[in-house]
């Protein structure tokens, strides 16, 4: 069990600057997203686009931006866990949460913060029928652990930066290792298209190019992969796994099941401190909803501030913390 | 002038949209603005795919740009007819077309 004064669902830029906010006020936090990485939607969607709106910065990289967030509450020590998703809270007789992840891991907070964004980043899935019979027997959507497939029979699916970028990973480590794309070529990235030719014509990777996986074969576990190309040849592959890349989307998950007040997949919160309908939860940052709410970084990062004033006195059994200006005190780490 | 734009929705939805040709919008905005529930997350850039839509009849003949074709290629679900909204300005050429929303581009 971690135990932390606030536990932050969510590392977007938002999450990631209630650490600083809840720093200054001197409360620990703990911060849990579905992500491998932190940074949301900045550095899932756009890490290379500039963004122009952040006060003070004419013009900084998403990721930029995100790398400066992580420098600016190091002083604090948040700790993390990434790659999980908060599936449950409960409130607990002492006002406290439990918080508990899809892998176990759980949290004990005296608040929680929700800045969940558009929600769980979650994989787009292919449509293939019995696609859900399989899942953890052999498809995995994510590498997490790229060492599971050394002399395995692997079949990638995807024609993005992340299928080429890991299949030219695993093309070191699998038995057997197939890519099937959609299209003639692969766009985007040219070096990683280039290597991943390469490794075709080096027999090291099965390229299957205008073809699809159609049909997923096995018992209780996946055996084996059956992919059809545009001219309709059919061809089945022995699969100890199959990894299907498409991308991410945001899909708004758990958090509908938290018995929260929800407009238009939004938590509805009060403006004065972006409390919601439940004592000790707060919700800051593109998850919440209010009259006038505008979709920013800014105004998460604001929203953000007047949480902590707010989550203080929670976590401090009533006691109003007192606002002190950076430049006079600097930053008490801890 | 306003043309019309028929619109299924996921679940078989027929209805029918007007569109101003003279405001520079995309069917993305038009769609939106109609209260469709479609997510469109990255706001026009072709970088999220949450405007993924399918265009029903073969007269529109505009082809995608490069970075909606890039986009589509990721996609696990795509088709012939595969567009994405926001990269598709609001012409007059456009007048009449159909379009289906893609279930998974919408917020349910
Ligand atoms: C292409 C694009 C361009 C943009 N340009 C700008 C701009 O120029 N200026 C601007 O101000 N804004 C811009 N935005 C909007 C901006 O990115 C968002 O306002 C911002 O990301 C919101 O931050 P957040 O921390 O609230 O949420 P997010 O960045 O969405 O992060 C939320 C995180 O919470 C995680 N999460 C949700 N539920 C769970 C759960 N149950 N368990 C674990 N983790 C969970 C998600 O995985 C996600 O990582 C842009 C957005 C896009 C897509
Ligand atoms: S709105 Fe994101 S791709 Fe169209």
């Amino acid at each position: 069990m971690i135990y932390t004064d606030l536990c932050i669902i969510g590392a977007g830029p938002v999450g990631l600057f209630a650490v600083f906010e809840a720093g200054l006020l001197k409360m620990r936090c703990h911060v849990m997203d579905v992500l491998p990485q932190i940074g949301g939607q900045l550095s899932e969607i756009y890490p290379k686009k500039p963004i122009y709106d952040i006060p003070g910065y004419p013009v900084v990289l998403a990721q930029e931006l995100v790398d400066n967030l992580a420098k600016q509450i190091a002083p604090f020590n948040p700790t993390f866990t990434l790659g999980e998703r908060v599936e449950k809270i409960e409130r607990q007789e002492d006002g406290a949460f439990i918080l508990e992840t899809n892998e176990g891991t759980q949290c004990h907070a005296k608040a929680v913060v929700i800045a969940g964004g558009l929600g769980c980043f979650e994989p787009r899935k292919p449509a293939l029928e019995n696609l859900d019979t399989y899942e953890g027997k052999g498809i995995d959507y994510m590498v997490r652990n790229p060492e599971k497939y050394t002399g395995k029979k692997v079949v990638v699916a995807g024609g993005g930066d992340s299928a080429l970028d890991w299949v030219i990973y695993l093309a070191e480590l699998t038995e057997e290792l197939t890519l099937v794309h959609r299209g003639s070529s692969f766009r985007g990235a040219p070096d990683s298209a280039d290597k991943v030719m390469k490794l075709a014509e080096e027999g090291k990777l099965n390229l299957k190019l205008n073809s699809e996986v159609t049909a997923l074969n096995g018992n209780g576990v996946l055996k084996e992969c059956l992919i059809t190309n545009k001219e309709g040849k059919i061809e089945l592959v022995a699969s100890d796994y199959f990894i299907p890349l498409f991308g991410l989307s945001p899909k708004l998950g758990p958090i509908a099941d938290w018995k929260l007040n929800l407009d238009r997949n939004a938590i509805t919160v009060n403006v004065e401190d972006y409390a919601t309908n439940v004592e000790g939860v707060y919700a800051i940052g593109d998850i919440n909803q209010y009259p006038g709410k505008l979709k920013l970084i800014l105004s998460g990062f604001h929203e953000a501030a007047l949480m902590a004033q707010s989550a203080y006195r929670v976590v401090n059994g009533g006691k109003k913390a007192s606002l002190k200006y950076t430049t006079v005190n600097g930053i008490q780490s801890f | 002038m306003d043309i019309k734009i028929h619109v299924e929705e996921a679940n078989g939805n027929l209805n029918t949209i007007e569109a101003p040709t003279d405001m520079a919008l995309s069917l993305m905005e038009i769609l939106k603005a109609s209260d469709y529930p479609i997510a469109a997350t990255c706001g026009g850039m072709a970088l999220c795919a949450s405007c993924h839509v399918e265009v029903l009849d073969n007269t529109y003949a505009e082809e995608p740009n490069d970075a909606e074709m890039d986009m589509l290629d990721t996609l696990p679900v795509v088709s012939q007819s595969s567009r994405l909204a926001c990269q598709m300005p609001i012409t007059e050429e456009m007048d009449g077309i159909r379009i289906r929303l893609m279930a998974e581009a919408t917020m349910e």
